[in-house]
């Protein structure tokens, strides 16, 4: 089966020009997303997580060309849609944009303070005209009820409403042309805890009914257990481990995901402390290890881990991890 | 289950074998006097710290935690306004000191660490200066000695090359290093006393391990007691022995930390457990819904009359919608503001 969603290779780097006092150009390299790859099917969710810095903004950022990537094939049902992205054919371009849509992390800063709900919803329909205007007012009213608003509200402007509303109102303008895939980038970390549930519910839901694929960012791990079928976890750029969400959370196999997952404080007092401790800090994504670039923070780390760097490779039935020595 | 009612004006009887605490907060009410109206943020309070004990304090945003740490040591900016309580301190009434006396107790006896170490160390003097200034104006320790001291504070909360790291500006610090050398600042005088203000949250998954664990080795060796102010359960269950939770400005319940986790009476702390995804559970294969806490917090421009949470309750009874509920002893250390648990004739499950 042709996945929906088919990314390969895909790679961002940054020059960053450091001038020394002489008049010494120094240019090094930011590697931001390094030949990343995976797989979304239709009606999954991919959770995408890893702590700041490590580039999973950047590649659902590079996956809309909203950052335009360096390498790499964006695939879509199949075709490589990259050259359309960033060709001139201004239609095609919007035709591939409408089927993946983004919702953004603050939805205050997302939603234009000008307009209303309603026009702000309307926006959508406007640039990619997949019907009637007409017809627009009716879909803009059953949008809101989707997402659990009242379509009267829809006259307000975003200062009106809380930042769990917002959300909603984000939610549903990426929903309005209907698309196969939606990126979520940290949808729910701005919200207070009894809003995030109510979030999280509707993201659900709205998957159940609609079939939709997401691509879910975040560094909560706790909301990636519960919304994806499937995880990748990024370090420097680099997928570590990526597979099914049950394998993983219950069977690290890369020391890095078994760190974060051991990092996060279990709401239980008293629970069994099998914590990995990480030394050190992330290094800069300018001077990534050599090796395997997670070597320096590793217990596990084999002297074969400072000159090698490991690849993916099958390690359950339904995960891979780039790991020399793996848990 | 016999439940007595505690009146706001007394301090509810001390918990059985402990010994006077520390901490006493009692009837603490914080008002915001803006253009709009009062807004009750903080709304009749009470809390204690037992000597060496960490009390956790969480809650939502606006629900009052980080006004209520604030206004312990009298910080809370303008337009805030202390209307009522008692803040009492090491046998003073923080509220009642003169500023000259509070100035002396702050940083010193009751230290304070902030959420974002970015914008609470001053960005154009070195670390050396920002950690010195305090023990020099504290305790008019000599130049040397206060660099010593300072030396072996960095060096204590795990910054490699310490003596090195004074001549540095906060710019050049990672994060989690400036969290870091935070926490040496506010341990600089063994204060009897830390706030820490989600200490953790501007940080990532595997650098607040880090910082948790440290605050924890430390507050063991040098026998401190503890605020910890978060609104992350998994944080406040590694890290305290009891737990307040608030709520729209006030609180809800107190208990020890295994009880709030294992046996939550307030329908609040109920609902709050449940509506948070566990990292330990598996969700495939089943219908992906979280008990959510329908609606949202009360705007506290117009706070509801009675129960603060009736509103979103699933237990509430038209008596809420009145009456506030007073705090009520369901056992030993374990006090509730609920009418629904503390009414004579209610059963209690």
């Amino acid at each position: 089966m042709t996945p929906l969603l088919d990314i390969r290779g895909l790679r961002k780097h940054y020059a960053v020009v450091k001038r020394g006092l002489i008049g010494r150009r120094q240019t090094r390299i930011l590697r931001a997303v390094d030949d990343v790859s995976f797989v979304l099917q239709a009606g999954q969710t991919l959770g995408l997580v890893g702590e700041s810095g490590c580039g999973k903004t950047t590649t659902a950022r590079s996956i809309l060309d909203l950052v335009r990537a360096d390498a790499g094939e964006i695939r879509l049902d199949g075709r490589d849609v990259r050259p359309i992205l960033a060709g001139s054919d201004r239609a095609a371009m919007l035709a591939v944009r409408r089927r993946m849509q983004y919702v953004f992390q603050d939805p205050y800063l997302s939603l234009n303070p000008r307009w209303t709900i309603n026009e702000a919803l309307r926006e959508p329909f406007r640039v990619h005209a997949p019907q009637h205007p007409r017809d627009w007012n009716g879909r803009v009213a059953a949008l809101l009820e989707t997402v659990g608003l009242e379509p009267r509200n829809g006259v307000r402007y975003p200062h009106e409403f809380s930042g769990g509303q917002r959300q909603r109102v984000g939610i549903a303008r990426a929903l309005a042309v209907e698309p196969d895939v939606v990126l979520l980038d940290e949808p729910v970390s701005s919200l207070d805890i009894s809003v995030r549930a109510q979030i999280l519910n509707l993201l659900a839901s709205l998957q159940d009914r609609l079939g939709v694929a997401y691509l879910y960012i975040s560094h909560d791990l706790s909301s990636v257990r519960f919304i994806s079928t499937h995880v990748a976890v990024m370090y420097l750029g680099r997928i570590v481990e990526i597979g099914a969400v049950d394998e993983i959370f219950a069977h690290p196999r890369h020391h890095y995901t078994a760190a974060l997952i051991s990092a996060i404080p279990v709401p239980s007092p008293g629970a069994v402390d099998q914590r990995v401790h990480l030394r050190g800090e992330v290094p800069s994504a300018m001077n990534r290890p050599t090796g395997c670039p997670f070597h320096p923070r590793c217990a596990a780390a084999l002297p074969i881990c400072r000159e090698q760097d490991p690849a993916l490779q099958q390690m359950g039935p339904n995960t891979q991890a780039a790991c020399h020595n793996p848990a | 289950m016999h439940s007595t009612p505690v009146s706001v004006a007394e301090p509810a009887p001390p918990i059985v074998g402990q010994p006077a605490p520390l901490l006493a907060v009692e009837g603490l009410k914080v008002h915001f006097h803006t253009r709009d109206g009062v807004v009750r943020a903080v709304d009749g309070v009470d809390f204690q710290v037992g000597s060496g004990q960490t009390l956790g304090i969480v809650g939502e945003s606006g629900s009052g935690k980080t006004i209520s740490s604030l206004t312990l040591l009298r910080l809370a900016p303008p337009p805030a306004r202390i209307i009522a309580g008692r803040v009492l301190f090491e046998g003073e009434d923080l509220l009642r000191q003169s500023d000259k006396r509070l100035t002396q107790i702050r940083g010193r006896r009751m230290a304070m660490i902030f959420q974002n170490p970015a914008t609470s160390l001053n960005p154009i003097l070195s670390i050396g200066r920002q950690l010195t200034e305090i023990l020099r104006w504290h305790t008019g320790a000599s130049r040397q000695a206060a660099r010593d001291r300072a030396v072996e504070l960095l060096a204590l909360v795990g910054i490699s090359d310490p003596a090195a790291r004074l001549r540095q500006y906060p710019h050049e610090l990672s994060g989690g290093m400036k969290q870091r050398v935070g926490i040496a600042r506010a341990l600089l005088c063994e204060p009897a006393l830390l706030l820490a203000d989600e200490p953790t949250t501007a940080l990532d998954v595997t650098i607040q391990a880090q910082i948790l664990d440290l605050l924890a080795e430390l507050r063991r060796r040098l026998g401190m007691s503890m605020v910890l102010v978060t609104h992350d359960m998994g944080v406040v269950a590694r890290m305290a022995d009891r737990i307040t939770v608030m709520y729209a400005g006030r609180v809800c319940e107190t208990a020890d930390a295994a009880t709030i986790f294992n046996a939550p009476q307030h329908p609040y702390t109920r609902a709050l457990l449940e509506s948070m995804p566990r990292i330990d559970h598996s969700y495939s294969g089943a219908r992906r819904v979280l008990p959510s806490i329908a609606g949202r917090p009360p705007d506290l421009l117009h706070a509801p009359p009675g129960c603060r949470f009736h509103d979103r309750c699933p237990e509430a009874i038209p008596e809420c919608r009145r009456v506030m509920p007073h705090e009520y002893l369901l056992a030993p250390g374990h006090t509730v503001s609920c009418l629904r648990r503390g009414s004579p004739g209610e059963a209690t499950p």
